[in-house]
């Protein structure tokens, strides 16, 4: 009994701290950024999973882990047309280029997917991050079947319905990239035509 | 004649790095990264931020400002005027100004306080341009340069200097903004790159000790000496978020959580990146 008081009352001083710190922390970010260009103060708000993947450390656990997961996989927004391959050379573009979004970025200018900032593609571009697995011959290996073209269309639009704290951005829930520009990517990714998938 | 030399190796290494990559896979790829070692190793000890120390002792030297004083009494932790060592115990607890100070946010305060220069016009254009260079970067890299082969010793002793530890780790794994991103999701891991930039994993204490005692440090690809508060700076710009203001409280509190992790290593800065 002497020890659960003694916890309860360490717990409640622990979360006193902690609430302070926190308190602290907010009102850091609102003192210590500012809004500039496209980059908005808005931007440093979180949403429930990048609050959730905050306080777990990107190793989301508890009840709310499979809500947030159904509520991103709902807001996907699958192309009406029912097809998800696009041009695989518009892809490759896109691929590329890592421009979009920051504050050095005009507002309307090009926006990227900044897909070889972190995953090997075409086996032409030697420069490749490797933060994401290889996709090199994703078509290939995994096959271009509808099921795994709506799979890849979902995970480029939004990592998150997938695995929740991916590091991967949701660039369809995001606004970064068009229903089209996701379609393109997918094509390089699983187009036999597409480098990726030419043997 | 020094100078020319450095001015030399810097331009044949831009050139060198430019120079287009083969089609092929990994072996391409860890040739690429060989290279870079190599060249890194071939500049030995001259690394052109020689350059800037020697311009930054003579910003330091010389009166400037309304009070037309020099820099020579500023005091970075260890007393008015000691330069060597300093930069080893930074950030630190400053009790003139009742705040946790990097180097570039205690050269504001002795600039302002000794030679009477105004806090706007100094933070207006903090980071060197292809056309303008800045004081500060001069002097972060010559005061930088007198800690060279010391450990790193950044103390931890007063409450605001662990309450500022707390908030850098905080800001650290804080993810927001239009891609998610936090710190952690680049600098959590390791041996991971984006493009071929090899990437530190700031959360081990090899990694942060890696990483910061060498920087600041001679951006080869930019042609320009760069400061701890410009990494961060860009760090942010590539994270998606509004703009961190210079010298402030969350950027001090970030550099402080990634310094006092190193601890114990050996300053080994200025040093030379991509």
């Amino acid at each position: 009994m002497l020890a659960a008081t003694a916890c309860a009352a360490f717990a409640t001083h622990a979360d006193a701290a902690d609430s302070a710190l926190d308190a602290r922390f907010r009102q850091m970010l609102l003192d210590d950024f500012r809004a500039r260009g496209v980059a908005g103060m808005d931007r440093l708000d979180q949403d429930d999973v990048q609050k959730l993947c905050t306080d777990t450390r990107d190793r989301p656990r508890g009840a709310a882990v499979q809500a947030l997961l159904k509520h991103q996989q709902e807001l996907i927004r699958w192309p009406e047309d029912g097809r998800f391959l696009g041009d695989w050379r518009a892809g490759e573009k896109l691929a590329q280029e890592g421009r979009g979004m920051t504050w050095a970025d005009r507002p309307g200018g090009p926006t990227g997917g900044s897909c070889y900032g972190c995953h090997r593609i075409s086996p032409a571009e030697i420069s490749f991050g490797t933060i994401g697995p290889s996709l090199l011959h994703l078509g290939r290996d995994r096959g271009s079947s509808p099921q795994m073209q709506r799979y890849v269309y979902g995970h480029i639009y939004n990592a998150k319905a997938y695995n929740l704290c991916s590091y991967m951005p949701r660039f369809g829930t995001s606004g970064a990239l068009t229903e089209q520009q996701i379609k393109d990517l997918v094509a390089l990714l699983l187009d036999t035509d597409s480098p990726v998938n030419r043997p | 004649m020094r100078r020319a030399f450095l001015h030399a190796v810097g331009i044949v290494l831009a050139v060198i790095l430019a120079k287009p990559a083969g089609a092929g896979g990994d072996e391409d790829v860890q040739d690429t990264s060989a290279g870079i070692e190599r060249y890194r190793q071939m500049l030995g000890e001259a690394n052109p931020a020689e350059l800037d120390e020697a311009r930054g002792e003579q910003i330091w030297k010389t009166a400037a400002g309304p009070a037309q004083a020099t820099l020579e009494r500023c005091d970075l932790g260890l007393g008015p005027g000691v330069v060597k060592g300093a930069y080893a115990q930074l950030p630190r607890l400053f009790a003139d100004t009742a705040r946790v100070q990097d180097l570039e946010s205690r050269l504001i305060t002795c600039m302002m306080k000794l030679q009477g220069i105004a806090q706007a016009d100094i933070v207006a254009k903090p980071f060197s341009t292809s056309t303008v260079r800045s004081d500060i970067e001069a002097l972060v890299a010559y005061v930088t340069a007198q800690s060279r082969g010391m450990p790193m010793h950044v103390p931890l002793d007063e409450p605001q200097e662990r309450q500022a530890y707390s908030l850098g780790e905080r800001l650290f794994f804080y993810r927001a903004g239009p891609y998610d991103f936090s710190c952690a999701s680049c600098h959590s891991q390791d041996g991971r790159r984006i493009r071929l930039q090899e990437l530190p994993n700031l959360t081990t204490k090899a990694g942060a000790r890696h990483a910061y005692t060498t920087w600041p440090a001679y951006r080869v690809s930019q042609g320009l000496f760069r400061s701890f508060q410009w990494r961060l700076n860009d760090c942010f710009r590539q994270q998606r978020f509004p703009e961190p203001v210079y010298g402030s409280d969350a950027t001090i509190a970030l550099t402080l959580f990634i310094a006092a992790n190193a601890n114990g290593a050996i300053y080994n800065g200025p040093g030379i990146k991509r």
